[in-house]
């Protein structure tokens, strides 16, 4: 099986494998999601009316408020959570909610990860090693 | 990490299952930071309204509330960001009794915890103001800006569980912004033209949010116009930093020759380089402001929240309603703390605001009683405000907002028309 690896500068949780949902944009539980239906809900938002449930989700940077934190792990409960996340630069409470919700979390790589890794990428996240495989 | 004999007590769960889930909860994101060892803090302010911590956060608190005293009790001064409830005037504005009943829970279990029950995001300013160098574990995004930034204190974003854990434990992980280097500025701007009121000042920090995209990112800000006659005041300050960590998740920013870490623009960057300075004038915060348009005209509600008010915002506003009727068709909220509304009873504000047709709900904010759930159940789209914060978050809600200053949203609520 081909691949393409990317080494994060940091990261945190366990092992997936899933398909990545990807943008060049930011990310806030509170402020871009419709945590019932599960979609990105802000119309000004690049993945707008799209599905992250499930899928690894792969964006610039956090933004917004605190909130994300709980949501996560409110999300997580319901089975309606990514898969994992994936920053180019992650914030404080990013790394909170992840560990609360227990979801993979991965940041500070060498590339813009939004320009490497495409929707649909079927990737091998592995926090331990801090590395991501894209596979083929 | 370094534990101390308390902190390695904590994780082996001598003092108490509560306290061992929480060191462990910091002890995670300590070893994502790198951070060396705990710091301890004198405040804790929690976010922890029902929307955000849904069943599963509710439940988690209610499981820590039925333990002993000795396992289950804050160990510092801990307070409360805004309900999702105003349990006296749910019913003014249709709020489901199921949210209410989730927010009375939520509530019981908080107090059981120790928590006591401050319900505002103002906590800087009507509760405990920080001083220089304090260490704190604060859950508000414009709690933390404004004690960072303006007072001085230390605090990086705590989001809910990360205070809890602050709470039980009485120490947060020694990273980002209690580090001194964190602090230094990284990114110049030159304001050039004198902000009129407080949404301009919160359409400074608009506009430098979507510039800076990074938590880690410090903007540095310079008045260019003379001699500063009248001083930004704490609420100019609030709006700004609300703001800016609203739309750029940022913690913390310094005004050069008015911020306590910025004497002057050389010192708020320190020994990082300065780089040339992006201009924000008149131009930027029209076209700021023009960037939020409705679909219709009718103006379903305007709220005044996103942050709370100060009593001073309140006699402002009491001012531009007095003597004037809302229109039937519009709705407005106000969110003020606890605290304030006693002074605005005591005053006859409320009394003013009231009997032009408002709604003051006290300890909450707007987007933190499910916002979603308030416009289907009252039909309300197109909501006007003067928080750049509140425009930037209701979107995802599903309003359609617009950004006026705070005359002019009274002046629309009163013809009950989006200004055109």
């Amino acid at each position: 099986m081909n691949s393409r690896s990317l080494i994060a500068g940091r990261a945190l949780g366990k092992s997936v494998t899933g398909l990545a949902i990807v943008a060049n944009d930011d990310f806030s539980a509170r402020y871009d999601l419709d945590r019932i239906k599960g979609v990105f809900s802000r119309p000004s938002h690049v993945l707008y009316g799209l599905s992250y449930v499930g899928k690894i989700l792969v964006v610039n940077s956090a933004k917004g408020g605190v909130a994300t934190s709980w949501m996560l792990g409110e999300m997580a409960s319901r089975s309606m959570a990514p898969l994992a996340l994936i920053f180019n630069d992650s914030n404080a409470i990013m790394v909170q909610a992840a560990a609360f919700a227990g979801i993979p979390i991965m940041d500070q790589f060498e590339e813009n990860v939004t320009r490497v890794i495409t929707t649909g990428d079927h990737l091998s996240i592995e926090p331990e090693k801090k590395l991501i495989s894209i596979l083929d | 990490m370094q534990l101390n004999d308390t902190e390695k007590s904590m994780r082996n769960g001598d003092l108490g299952e509560p306290r061992r889930w929480a060191i462990e909860q910091q002890i995670a994101v300590a070893e994502y930071f790198g951070a060396e060892d705990f710091v301890p803090v004198s405040q804790v302010h929690i976010c922890a309204d029902s929307e955000a911590l849904g069943e599963n956060g509710i439940g988690l608190l209610e499981r820590f509330s039925s333990y002993e005293a000795s396992e289950k009790r804050v160990l510092v001064p801990s307070l409360t960001d805004p309900r999702g409830s105003d349990f006296g005037r749910y019913k003014a504005i249709r709020q489901d009794l199921s949210i209410v009943e989730r927010e009375r829970r939520l509530a019981d279990a908080l107090r059981s915890i120790g928590f006591m029950m401050t319900n505002t995001c103002i906590n800087y300013q009507c509760v405990l103001p920080p001083v220089q160098g304090e260490r704190l574990a604060f859950g508000d995004t414009g709690s933390v800006i404004y004690a960072n930034a303006v007072q001085g204190a230390r605090s990086n974003f705590e989001g809910g569980p990360a205070a809890l854990a602050a709470a039980l434990t009485g120490r947060v992980p020694r990273y980002g912004y209690h580090l001194a280097h964190q602090r230094l500025g990284t990114q110049l701007f030159r304001i050039t033209e004198e902000p009129r009121n407080l949404s301009e000042w919160g359409i400074i920090g608009g506009i430098i949010g979507r510039i800076i995209t990074s938590y880690w990112e410090v903007p540095v800000i310079e008045a260019a116009w003379s001699d500063m006659p009248d001083l930004p005041t704490s609420d100019s300050l609030k709006h700004l930093g609300a703001a800016l960590a609203s739309y750029g998740s940022i913690p913390m920013f310094h005004f050069s020759g008015l911020t306590p870490e910025a004497p002057d623009t050389q010192t708020a960057f320190g020994s990082n380089k300065i780089n040339e300075a992006s201009s924000i004038g008149r131009k930027e915060f029209d076209t700021f402001r023009d960037g939020f348009q409705t679909s219709r005209p009718e103006l379903d509600v305007v709220v005044f929240a996103a942050p709370q008010l100060s009593i001073v915002e309140l006699r402002d506003l009491a001012a531009l309603l007095d003597g004037r009727k809302i229109s039937k068709s519009t709705a407005m909220l106000i969110a003020v703390p606890p605290s304030v509304k006693i002074v605005a009873d005591q005053s006859g504000l409320s009394e003013t605001i009231e009997a032009a047709g408002a709604v003051i709900l006290e300890g909450v904010c707007f987007y933190q009683m499910h916002a979603r759930e308030l416009a289907q159940a009252n039909g309300w789209q197109t909501l006007m405000s003067n928080s750049a914060k509140l425009v930037n978050i209701v979107g995802g809600y599903g309003y359609e907002p617009v950004l006026g200053t705070m005359a002019h949203c009274v002046d629309a609520a009163i013809d009950g028309r989006v200004p055109r």
